[in-house]
């Protein structure tokens, strides 16, 4: 599991810049439920070559964040960086709300400040290149 | 399932660090592409397999404590990476970006913190 960072050429085309932001939206909502997927398939996780094969959330979370990936990629090579990056970050909204109705996560008011200080650095990471 | 240990802490953060090298294999193989054929060159497969093998690394530390917690720690590797950006691609970067990095850095301890 990695982030990615990617270099865009930036297109000017508003309509196609919206559409992209909500592709990235919703394939926000997709990584999500990759880790979600990959939490309940690692929590009964057994060092076996045959139970991984059958592990059917692992393998399901493992695909859906390759697709993630892979829109990511395509997502950042033509958007606009200020604009995608902030909404790349929703993720953490997804991820820590499922976590907390699925799995019982604690909110503890630290790590709800944490959460937002990382997606406030990750928003800026995407206009860091306007000087 | 109320605390994250240690341990799944430091492979998720230790994953974060494999896949920000896998950016500098791909970033460096990236550059040196002229052709269809130089497509397949090890700087290429090495970065992808490092990002694979970051994967490996995040999975193993979500076998145990929260996800809530562990996820937002890949976000480690933006630091890491622009570490490297600088250190080995000479790139400059801006004082958003620099912001930028301290809050995620500042970010990922608190949620550590607060697990």
């Amino acid at each position: 599991m990695s982030v990615i960072a990617v270099p865009a050429s930036v297109s000017p085309n508003p309509a196609a810049q919206r559409r992209m932001a909500l592709v990235i939206a919703g394939a926000t909502v997709l990584s999500a439920a990759a880790q979600i997927l990959m939490k309940i398939g690692m929590n009964h996780f057994v060092f076996s070559l045959a139970a991984i094969a059958t592990n059917v959330p692992l393998i399901a979370g493992y695909a859906l964040y390759g697709l993630f990936t892979l829109l990511m990629v395509l997502a950042l090579r033509e958007g606009e960086l200020s604009l995608l990056y902030p909404i790349i970050s929703l993720s953490y909204v997804w991820v820590t709300a499922l976590s907390y109705f699925i799995f019982h996560d604690t909110l503890r008011p630290m790590k709800l400040v944490g959460i937002a200080g990382i997606m406030a650095g990750v928003a800026l990471l995407g206009r860091g290149d306007r000087r | 399932m109320n605390s994250t240990p240690l341990s799944s802490i430091l492979l998720v953060l230790f994953g974060s660090v494999v896949g920000s090298f896998g950016a500098v294999f791909l970033k460096s193989g990236a550059v040196r592409l002229t052709g269809l054929r130089s497509l397949f060159n090890w700087r290429l497969a090495f970065g992808v397999g490092l990002y694979l093998g970051s994967s490996v690394f995040y999975a193993l530390g979500i076998r145990h404590g929260q996800l809530s917690v562990l996820f937002p720690m890949v976000a480690a590797g933006y630091v890491w990476t622009l570490l490297w950006s600088r250190l080995f691609f000479h790139e400059q970067f801006s004082r958003t970006k620099l912001a930028g990095l301290a809050l995620v850095l500042a970010g990922v301890v608190l949620v550590g913190l607060g697990s």
